[in-house]
């Protein structure tokens, strides 16, 4: 019973760090903020939840696991509040997406 | 069991630094402040995987007010950035906004 619970931990921690990584590499290569915003703020609610998850399975029922879901509920509600307060932030100061612009510009120079 | 904390945890501190490059070389203020906010949400991954590779869970409450005053701090940084200020938000508020 115990290696079942290591094994189902392990995969939720293994999951959880590969999305991890995969929101490190969006942050990192790609090529406008709002793209970024995006890689970021789905892997980074998606990453966590499984890691958080994956460590629940570790410590059985007890206050640990209480504590550990108290965290993943409050990264669950506050990630994408605040990716969207970011986005919002940054359309209403002007930053515009870049293949909207480009996709406008397209438009008038083929009239 | 303990290798796969490691793994983990080695995987959170590489996001850690690809996030600290974006703070650095991003060229808008908003990517440091995603960069910012990534990095307060692996400081807590970090701190759990950590706690429970020594064996100690007890000290969850760190990761918890950590995540909290992260949040706090990414916005109250956009609410400066909208209004200039960090007084009392009310009606006055549509007229600065226009």
């Amino acid at each position: 019973m115990s290696f079942l619970a290591d094994f189902i931990c392990a995969v939720f921690l293994l999951s959880g760090s590969f999305f991890v990584i995969v929101g490190a590499i969006g942050i990192f290569r790609l090529p406008d903020f709002y793209t970024r915003l995006h890689g970021a703020g789905v892997t980074d609610t998606l990453g966590a939840a499984l890691i958080l998850l994956g460590l629940t399975f570790q410590s059985g029922l007890s206050l640990d696991t209480v504590k550990l879901l108290m965290i993943l509920l409050f990264l669950l509600v506050t990630g994408p509040t605040s990716c969207h307060a970011l986005a919002q932030a940054a359309r209403v100061n002007g930053l515009e997406p870049k293949h909207l612009a480009a996709s406008v510009d397209a438009k008038t120079d083929s009239d | 069991m303990v290798a796969i904390y490691v793994v983990v945890a080695v995987s959170i501190l590489a996001t850690m630094g690809l996030s600290l490059y974006r703070a650095e070389v991003g060229p808008t203020w908003f990517d440091r402040i995603l960069a910012l906010n990534a990095f307060g949400t692996k400081t807590v991954l970090l701190i759990s995987v950590i706690l429970f590779m020594i064996g100690r869970p007890d000290f969850l409450d760190l990761a918890m007010l950590y995540s909290l005053m992260s949040f706090i701090g990414t916005v109250a940084v956009l609410r400066f950035s909208k209004y200039g200020h960090f007084d009392e938000i009310d009606q006055e508020s549509e007229v600065e906004a226009t």
